[in-house]
């Protein structure tokens, strides 16, 4: 015979007295629960199922980011223009502050918080792999930058048509905007997120991010200002492949019909461009690469 | 049935060896795992979980190789981590269903589950504030809740009643005991304080250094050492009735403890013995009765694990209770 099972400390039997149900539903398992995971994180990205307080900043960013273009579109349609004044590429370019505020406020909230508050180990607890997680946020960091600098352009084509702007012209302007804020979303969302994950502390995150934004394009800029001063045309484009924005810029004046907009007005011509675009797509795999390593000792 | 088994399990860092060659069989019910920090309790955990691969020999969870299954075994399992891992800001509610959908439930049986999971750790009205605001004692339950929303076979929960008040801990414990007999969920649940366990678990594995100190039943434990105190007045025939009834008992072979204690005042001593069974106490009546002694009491003294375990780590777990 052997000592009876210890009981229950009493009192706490009678306060929790409800039948356990057990579950017998469906379990939906990894590319669910990545789903579910990408949601929540591009729904967070605008505050929505946080706090009221964490909505201010990414609504009213986002409403800087869309009233020009209503403006734009308002006056458009108003005086009957043929074209819009601004063209679908430049937009972004010109509102890159916004952007990069709205990078650095939500970046950090999105993968530092998980890192500080260490939740990261019970995401790997459950069926969700590394790359999941990682996939996940960074699809929700380009897809939350994409809605922010995409719904202008569809504003802007919006009034386009009710202004009896040509179609096909616009039509074709509109997409190469569209893949021009595709590329500014994806290696914005990755440069974002590899700085906040690699500052868990509160603020530390958000200067990282708008550090890296500004810093080299006001370098960039003061260069090609330079290389122009002193007749180096020719070093101009290739500074521009120094910074997120100028790499942007570079590629759309090659490939997307987007008009010169570094000093001296210089092309970046199509091999140049092609160059733009492999270090494009490095430094997107770069930043997928070191969010992989980033997460490979935190489920431990 | 067995839950967890692992056969000649070894992790080795650079520097330590964590866990070295172990072997476990553990069936279902509630499982301590014992052993002082660096023991290597939640390297096991991990190692379970299919997050940290062995450096040498395997191990199975629910019948699962943690090496080729993680994934099936982490959809079946569940965890509780013995770090903080709360986000101050959002609600218990709000966290543990997502932490649900992460683990694969719809969303309608996702909130479900919530609402029964944090009502059965005892969170009422508190959890729709924000986490953050919550005392330790709400925390380790939300953290169990989230370890238990998607009602798994198997709970891993490390050392879930840590920086707990007496108070909280005998809540904990009390929960974890439910885990088992109200839920049907197996637990394996560690801590550095064996005494704590003895109430809550059916089998205690006590490692350190990574190596298999004991492994058996908590009635084992007890039982194997389960000592009888026997206290007796003195007569006129026996001015030392305890002298006389130790040299009695000797002689009918009961195996008796070097010292005695020091008893009520008046009253003599008390005599340490070894009981066998039934018949131990049969004999010592009888003995009393022969000798025309008093029996003032007798009664069974149910030894701690921690008397049982090597005495240093009993030590240490002292200095922790305090
Ligand atoms: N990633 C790691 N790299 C190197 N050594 C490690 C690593 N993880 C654990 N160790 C070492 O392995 C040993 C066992 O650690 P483990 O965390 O499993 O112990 P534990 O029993 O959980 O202790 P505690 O009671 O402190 O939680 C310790 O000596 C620890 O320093
Ligand atoms: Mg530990």
């Amino acid at each position: 015979m052997s000592t009876p099972a210890p009981e229950a400390a009493p009192g706490t039997s009678r306060i929790h007295n409800i039948g356990y149900r057990s579950y017998e539903g469906p379990r939906l398992g990894r590319a669910y629960a990545r789903r579910s995971l990408y949601s929540q994180s591009l729904r967070g990205a605008y505050g929505l199922g946080r706090s009221a307080k964490s909505k201010v900043l990414p609504m009213l960013l986002a409403a800087v980011m869309f009233i020009p273009a209503l403006i734009m579109v308002s006056i458009s349609v108003y005086l009957e223009a043929k074209t819009l004044f601004w063209e679908y590429t430049q937009y972004a370019v010109f509102l890159q502050l916004v952007i990069a505020v709205f990078l650095a406020s939500q970046a950090p909230q999105s993968v530092s918080r998980d890192l500080r508050f260490r939740t990261v180990p019970l995401y790997f607890s459950r069926p969700i792999e590394r790359v999941d997680y990682v996939l996940a946020k960074y699809g929700a960091m380009s897809s939350a930058l994409f809605i922010l600098t995409a719904t202008p352009l569809v504003i802007m084509w919006i009034g386009s048509m009710l202004a009896k702007m040509d179609f096909a012209e616009q039509a074709r302007m509109f997409g190469q905007g569209l893949v021009s804020v595709a590329v500014l979303s994806v290696l914005y969302g990755g440069i974002g997120l590899v700085m906040a994950a690699f500052t868990p502390r509160r603020g530390f995150g958000v200067a990282a991010v708008i550090g890296v934004l500004t810093i080299p394009y006001s370098a960039v800029s003061a260069l090609q200002g330079i290389a122009y001063a002193t007749d180096n045309t020719g070093a101009i484009v290739w500074l521009g492949l120094f910074s997120p924005i100028t790499l942007v810029i570079g590629l759309q004046n090659a490939f997307l019909g987007a008009p010169a907009s570094f000093p001296a007005e210089a092309q970046v011509g199509a091999g140049a461009g092609a160059v733009y675009l492999a270090v494009i797509l490095a430094l997107v795999a770069a930043c997928y690469g070191i969010l992989m390593r980033r997460y490979r000792k935190v489920g431990l | 049935m067995t839950v967890i088994a692992t056969e000649s399990l070894s992790k080795r860092f650079p520097r330590v060896t964590a866990l070295d060659r172990l072997s476990l069989d553990i069936g279902p019910g509630v499982t301590g795992l014992v052993g002082a920090n660096g023991a290597g309790k939640s390297t096991m955990i991990k190692i379970l979980l299919g997050l940290a691969p062995a450096t040498e020999g395997r191990a199975e969870v629910l019948g699962l190789d943690v090496s080729t299954h993680g994934p099936e075994i982490r959809e079946r399992v569940g965890y509780m981590p013995e770090h903080d891992c709360l986000p101050p800001d959002v609600s218990a509610t709000e966290f543990v269903v997502h932490m649900a959908r992460m683990s694969g439930l719809p969303p309608a049986a996702a909130r479900e589950r919530t609402a029964d999971t944090l009502r059965h750790v005892g969170l009422y009205e508190e959890r729709y504030r924000p986490i953050g605001g919550y005392s330790t004692g709400m925390k380790q339950r939300v953290k169990l809740a989230q370890a238990l929303v998607h009602d798994p076979k198997l709970v891993l929960l490390d050392e879930p009643t840590n920086g707990l008040d007496p108070v909280g801990r005998d809540e904990m414990l009390g929960l974890i005991r439910r885990v088992w007999t109200d839920f049907g969920i197996s637990v394996l649940v560690t801590s550095h304080l064996l005494g704590e366990l003895e109430r809550t678990c059916d089998h205690v594995v006590v490692i350190d250094g990574g190596k298999l100190l004991r492994s058996s039943s908590t009635s084992d434990f007890t039982r194997t050492t389960t000592t009888l105190a026997v206290e007796v007045t003195d007569s006129d025939a026996h001015p030392d009735g305890t002298g006389a009834l130790r040299a009695a008992l000797a002689a009918a072979g009961v195996a008796l403890h070097d010292g005695v204690e020091e008893g009520l005042p008046g009253a003599g001593h008390i005599l340490l013995l070894e009981a066998a069974g039934e018949e131990t106490y049969d004999l010592v009546r009888d003995t009393v009765a022969g000798l025309g002694l008093g029996l003032v009491r007798m009664e069974q003294r149910r030894h701690h694990i921690a008397e049982v375990f090597r005495p240093e780590t009993a030590q240490h777990e002292e200095a922790q209770a305090r």
